[in-house]
């Protein structure tokens, strides 16, 4: 449980938020500017409120009114910052002891072996921060955030820099923290995709005020007609089975319990991959269409329908087997076809849509 | 090369106390230059320009005045000088300690600027980073800001440390020119030139100055190339 009430102003800019959130991933979103950095240094104590009082798992941070400041250091709050702000003077393992070094002595930690491998930056241990690119630093962020055993996690965009394969394996990073170490995450994000993966809650916020808090799919079903180019960062990555390759066609064929999935060349051998398909590749059809040239459908359901008076609708589907997707879809169309919650659809993915970028092995 | 041997006891005596007088001064006043320079950098109270003008006194006020004042504070009759006597049983006034003293504030000032604009450099997110991670302050200067700052602080260093071989006009209203006790390389070649006959051994005391001013640049530039080699890709 947090619970932030917060009053601060900076010359012009004056933020004035007040919000609680019970959800283990919550997520502040806002174009920038808006005042969620401001909030994050509020929460972790690099910053302090003019007037407010701010609480983590009854855990009471801050309260101006009883004068109770606990320093950042004492927090417990770990933060992932945008660019990663490595130590540029250490290795990358050096880096990750620095944070194991001070984190609390009691308490349950990740372990160093497992952040590493999880986070793939096994090979990177003997480098300095100047010598990696910013996806690799980012991930290094992340596990140095991760091994201070953090009672929560702030994250200011981390995945900006990180590429769409290693994005989703970071993103299950983040559940991994929260699901095995119980460790709740408020993350910093303007990219749909992420937030909608992983945020139980949204904490909009424009121009230092909250507009809207709530489930993902109501938040942004209203935000769309603002921000229409955000629909292409929907998606969500589905998790298939074994692969098989057809050489005479260099096709790979990925068995998901709502149907096979193509897509073109070979993928690395693996027990599990995981495909990431984007909401504006996907297209619904009652039946399954006689004469198309699609070869990937997927077998769902119809769990809401997100539209305003803007031109475009986001459907979100259960698809066979329990797995969430994403349609974008004119509101023509979603009116057109009678599309509604509880209706049973096919879903079409063009397999030259995804690529190899979107695949990995799990 | 043969003015070596060329060299008077008395000559040899005064490298040696200057270098003496030098090495102490600037490893006394570093810890203070350096805690100054921090708050000075990091710091944001109301004491801070008069802070700043204190410490910067020394460069623009005469070198004698300054020796004076170091009198009146730092002889045995002294407010300070008189204190750590009775209790430390510590001499500053005729002794070469005092020339040390003299020479420490002398180049207090250039030592402050210097690590002061390296401490500045450093992105105050990394401080605030390490301090997320759970690092109490004295762990994060000593483990962040000073290795980043470590350039700035060699620079800062070797500054003082010129100028403690250079100062001439504190020391000599301070502590006088005592041979083998406070006649340094300047105060020596000051003698020397009002010597009948003496210009000669003013110029080769001249040409060991500066080969040792020379000769601490050079130290320096090798150090700061290797922190610049061990601290590769900083700012990338």
């Amino acid at each position: 449980m947090i619970s932030v009430d917060v009053k601060l102003s900076r010359g012009e800019f004056s933020l004035q938020t007040a919000f609680a959130s019970d959800s283990k991933i919550t997520a502040l979103f806002g174009h920038s500017g808006s005042g969620k950095t401001t909030l994050i240094e509020l929460i972790s104590g690099l910053a302090r409120p003019d007037v407010g009082r701010i609480e983590i798992a009854g855990r009471v941070l801050v309260d101006t009114e009883k004068r109770i400041f606990i320093p950042a250091r004492k927090r417990g709050v770990g933060l992932v910052f945008q660019d990663a702000q490595l130590f540029p003077h250490l290795s990358v393992a050096q880096n990750l002891r620095f944070a194991e070094f001070f984190a609390p002595k009691e308490g349950r930690r990740l372990p160093f072996a497992r952040v590493v491998e999880t986070l793939g930056i096994g090979h990177l241990m003997t480098r300095r921060p100047g010598q990696l690119s910013g996806g690799e630093r980012q991930r290094v962020g992340v596990a140095r955030a991760l091994m201070a055993a953090p009672r929560l996690l702030l994250m200011d965009e981390p995945f900006a820099s990180i590429d769409v394969a290693r994005r989703t394996k970071a993103m299950e990073l983040v559940e991994l923290a929260r699901d095995e170490f119980d460790t709740p995450v408020v993350l910093v994000s303007h990219q749909i995709e992420e937030v909608m993966r992983l945020a139980g809650q949204v904490v909009m916020i424009e121009r230092g005020r909250i507009v809207e808090v709530g489930a993902p799919e109501d938040i942004f079903a209203s935000a769309r007609e603002e921000t229409p180019s955000d629909r292409f960062g929907v998606g969500v990555s589905l998790a298939c089975g074994e692969a098989s390759f057809d050489a005479h066609y260099r096709l790979t064929k990925l068995h998901h319990p709502a149907g096979d999935i193509f897509l073109p060349d070979r993928v690395p051998p693996a027990q599990q991959t995981r495909v990431f398909v984007k909401a504006i590749d996907v297209s619904l059809a009652h039946r399954p269409p006689p004469d198309t040239s699609i070869r990937t459908l997927l077998r769902g359901k119809v769990v809401s329908v997100a539209a305003t008076k803007g031109p475009l609708a986001m459907v979100s589907l259960e698809l066979k087997g329990g797995e969430k997707l994403f349609a974008s879809l004119t509101r023509m169309a979603v009116d057109e076809l009678r599309i509604a919650p509880g209706g049973e659809v096919y879903c079409l993915v063009k397999a030259v849509a995804l690529d190899e970028r979107q695949v990995e092995s799990v | 090369m043969d003015f070596l041997p060329t060299l008077t006891p008395e000559q040899l005596t005064a490298i040696n106390l200057s270098l003496r007088i030098g090495f102490t001064a600037t490893l006394c006043s570093l810890p203070f230059a350096v805690l100054v320079a921090f708050v000075l950098a990091r710091g944001n109270f109301p004491g801070k320009t008069l802070l700043d003008a204190v410490v910067h006194l020394p460069l623009v006020l005469p070198p004698v005045v300054t020796g004076l004042l170091l009198l009146l504070l730092f002889g045995r009759r002294g407010p300070i000088g008189a204190f750590l006597y009775e209790h430390f049983n510590i001499t500053f006034a005729f002794r070469w300690t005092g020339a040390a003293l003299a020479a420490g504030v002398m180049g207090f000032p250039l030592m402050v600027r210097a690590i002061r604009l390296s401490i500045e450099a450093v992105d105050p997110r990394l401080e605030q980073a390490a301090a997320t991670l759970g690092a109490p302050p004295l762990a994060v200067f000593f483990l962040v800001t000073a290795p980043l700052a470590a350039p700035g602080l060699l620079a800062g260093a070797v500054l003082g440390f010129a100028k403690a071989l250079g100062e001439f006009g504190a020391t000599i209203t301070f502590v006088s020119n005592i041979p083998g006790e406070t006649r340094t390389i300047p105060a020596e070649i000051y003698l020397l030139t009002q010597t009948p006959g003496g210009d000669q051994d003013a110029i080769v005391m001249s040409a060991v100055a500066a080969a040792l001013a020379i000769g601490a640049l050079v130290v320096s530039e090798f150090l700061a190339k290797r922190m610049k080699i061990e601290t590769r890709g900083l700012s990338s």
